[in-house]
C-alpha cells in the first residue's frame, strides 16, 4: 500500500441554500478542494450522496459531478451508504490512491434536502432504516435514537439536563464555525424546552435538514511533497456494519459496527483511544454522540453523556469533541456530512482551524461516520507528518 | 404501496408467523435464508406467541408523510418470552402511561389506508394488558 494524504479541502457555507441546485452545491465545494490542493486535474472523482434520487430525482450523481466539475471523461461514481455515504466515499478514495489505481482522487459528498417539504425529507431519510419491518410500522429516524435514549437513560440514571450538554456543547462550538448552518450558542434549557420530536428528544437533540457539499483530494504522500502541501496523512480507516434493524440487535444502546470500525482504524494506525487529540463523530442525535463516544473507546459504557456533561469533551477538554459544532449546529447534509468531518479535522491539523476554535497540538485526529441506527459505521484516523 | 409488495408479505403481515433456526435455535422475524448466528439454513416456521414484554418505545410527533395523520402515536419494541423482538406501533393506550418492562398483546390492525393504489395495509401492534 502506499502512502496517503490529504492534501485539499473545499467545504462551503452549509444550511437552507434556496438560490444553489444539487449540482451548484457539489461543485462549489468541488472547486475549493481542487483550488486549496493546488492540482490542475483528477484522476477519479468518488461522491457520497444518500438519495438524490429522492430529494430531488436526480440519479447517476458521479457522471453529473465530472461534467459540471469540468473533469471531462475521468472514471467517477456514486456511493452509497446511508448518511455515511461520505465517510464510505472517503475510505474508497483512500483505497484507490493506496492500491496505486489512481494517483489523484476527490472524495465528495453532496445532499440537497429543502427542495422537499419536511415529511417529505423525514420520509427519504427513512429509507435508511428497515422499510418493511421497521418504517413500515411508522417509525423515523428521531424515532429510533429516541428508542436507544429511553433505554440509556434509564439504565444508566442520565437526566434530561445532562443529555442537553451534548447539544449546548456542540453550538458552543459551532459559533466559531463560520461555514455552519446554525452557527449559534444556545442556552441549555432551550434543548428541554423545544418541541418534542420523539420522546424523549425535542427538536434541539436533532440534526437538522441541510443542504450541503464538501470535497477532499487524497494523493500519495510523494505526490503531495511536490505539492507543498502541509501533508495531513491518512494512517487508519474501518467499516464495519450491523444488523439494518435496531430491534435485531440483542444490546441496542451498544454502537458495534462502530467499535469494530474504530478497532481496525486503530490498528492499522497503531494507534489508542488515548492518543487521539481530537474526533469529530456522527452526533445526528444527542445520544448517538454519547454512544459513539463509547463504542470508540474514550469513555467507559454508559458515561458518555455524563463526560459531556462534565465538559470533558468541550473545546477545552480531555478530548474535544465535534469542535466544527457537529451535525447538530454545522448541519447535516447525509452525504456530504463524512467529508465535512474530514475538513474539520485537515483544518485542525494543519493549524488552521477559525475563530479562536483551533485545538493546542492537535497531531492526530479521528473522524466517525454512521449510517442509519448504526448499520454502517465508518472511522478514518489522520496525523500530522 | 404497490399490491404485489403487499401480497409478497402476507405470510410475514397476516399469519403471525416467524422462524426458528433447526440448527441453533435462533429466532427470527421476518424469516431469512441463513442463520446469522450458526450459518444453518433450514428453519421451522413457528406461531409467535401472544404476549410480549416492552423494551423500549418513543411517541412519533413528527412522522412521515403516509402517517403524519396517525402523529403522535407510540412505537416500540418489544420482546416475546423466547426471545425474538420486533418492532410495531402501540396502541388503544395512553402514551404517556408507558413504561419499559409493560406487558402487551399481540394483535393486527390497520397500519395504512391512504395510499395511492387503495390498498389497505396491516401490521403487528401491540396493546398494552391492563386494557
Ligand atoms: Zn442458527
Amino acid at each position: 500500500m502506499r502512502d496517503v494524504a490529504v492534501v485539499g479541502i473545499g467545504i462551503m457555507k452549509w444550511g437552507e441554500l434556496w438560490e444553489k441546485s444539487f449540482r451548484d452545491i457539489f461543485t462549489e465545494a468541488g472547486l475549493n478542494a481542487i483550488d486549496d490542493a493546488g492540482v490542475d486535474h483528477i484522476d477519479s472523482l468518488l461522491v457520497g450522496c444518500m438519495s438524490g434520487g429522492l430529494f430531488v430525482g436526480q440519479e447517476h450523481i458521479g457522471a453529473i459531478m465530472a461534467d459540471y466539475l469540468g473533469q471531462k471523461h475521468i472514471a467517477a461514481g456514486r456511493v452509497e451508504s446511508a448518511c455515511a455515504s461520505g465517510g464510505l466515499a472517503f475510505r474508497q478514495a483512500f483505497i484507490e490512491v493506496a492500491s496505486g489505481m489512481s494517483d489523484i482522487v476527490m472524495a465528495g459528498g453532496v445532499e440537497k434536502m429543502t427542495d422537499v417539504s419536511g415529511d417529505g425529507a423525514t420520509y427519504a431519510l427513512a429509507t435508511a432504516a428497515d422499510q418493511e419491518y421497521e418504517v413500515f410500522n411508522g417509525v423515523t429516524f428521531p424515532g429510533l435514537y429516541a428508542m436507544m435514549a429511553r433505554i440509556y437513560m434509564q439504565k444508566y440514571k442520565v437526566t434530561r439536563r445532562e443529555l442537553s450538554a451534548i447539544p449546548f456543547k456542540s453550538h458552543q462550538n459551532g459559533a466559531k464555525n463560520p461555514y455552519a448552518q446554525y452557527p449559534f450558542p444556545i442556552k441549555i434549557e432551550d434543548v428541554e424546552n423545544g418541541v418534542l420530536v420523539a420522546d424523549p428528544l425535542h427538536i434541539l437533540d436533532c440534526s437538522p435538514i441541510t443542504d450541503g457539499g464538501a470535497a477532499v483530494i487524497l494523493t500519495t504522500v510523494d505526490i503531495a511533497k511536490k505539492l507543498k502541501k502541509p501533508i495531513i496523512k491518512v494512517i487508519g480507516s474501518g467499516l464495519a456494519t450491523d444488523t439494518i434493524s435496531l430491534h435485531q440487535r440483542d444490546n441496542m444502546i451498544w454502537l458495534k459496527s462502530t467499535e469494530l470500525a474504530g478497532k481496525k482504524a486503530y490498528e492499522m494506525a497503531g494507534k489508542k483511544p488515548e492518543d487521539i487529540d481530537l474526533v469529530e463523530v456522527h452526533d445526528c442525535f444527542s445520544i448517538a454522540e454519547a454512544l459513539v463516544t463509547e463504542a470508540l473507546g474514550f469513555f467507559k459504557p454508559g458515561t458518555g453523556v455524563k463526560a459531556a456533561a462534565e465538559g470533558l469533551t468541550a473545546l477545552n477538554g480531555k478530548l474535544p469533541v465535534n469542535t466544527s459544532g457537529g451535525l447538530k449546529s454545522k448541519g447535516h447534509p447525509v452525504g456530504a456530512t463524512g467529508i465535512g468531518q474530514v475538513v474539520e479535522i485537515v483544518k485542525q491539523l494543519r493549524g488552521t482551524a477559525e475563530n479562536g476554535r483551533q485545538v493546542k497540538k492537535a497531531r492526530v485526529g479521528m473522524t466517525q461516520n454512521m449510517g442509519g441506527s448504526g448499520a454502517s459505521g465508518v472511522v478514518h484516523i489522520m496525523e500530522v507528518v | 404501496m404497490f399490491p404485489a409488495r403487499i401480497w409478497r408479505e402476507f405470510p410475514q403481515r397476516y399469519r403471525r408467523e416467524a422462524a426458528i433456526c433447526k440448527k441453533c435455535g435462533k429466532r427470527y422475524f421476518p424469516p431469512r435464508l441463513i442463520c446469522a448466528e450458526c450459518g444453518g439454513r433450514k428453519f421451522e416456521t413457528y406461531v409467535l406467541p401472544d404476549e410480549a414484554t416492552v423494551v423500549t418505545f418513543t411517541v412519533i410527533r413528527v412522522a412521515a408523510q403516509q402517517y403524519s395523520d396517525m402523529a403522535p402515536y407510540a412505537i416500540g419494541i418489544v420482546k416475546f418470552d423466547d426471545g425474538l423482538q420486533m418492532m410495531g406501533q402501540i396502541v388503544d393506550c395512553d402514551v404517556d402511561k408507558l413504561k419499559i418492562g409493560m406487558k402487551v398483546r399481540l394483535e393486527f390492525r390497520k397500519v395504512q389506508s391512504h395510499d395511492h393504489h387503495g390498498v389497505l395495509s396491516y401490521a403487528h401492534k401491540f396493546v398494552p394488558k391492563w386494557y
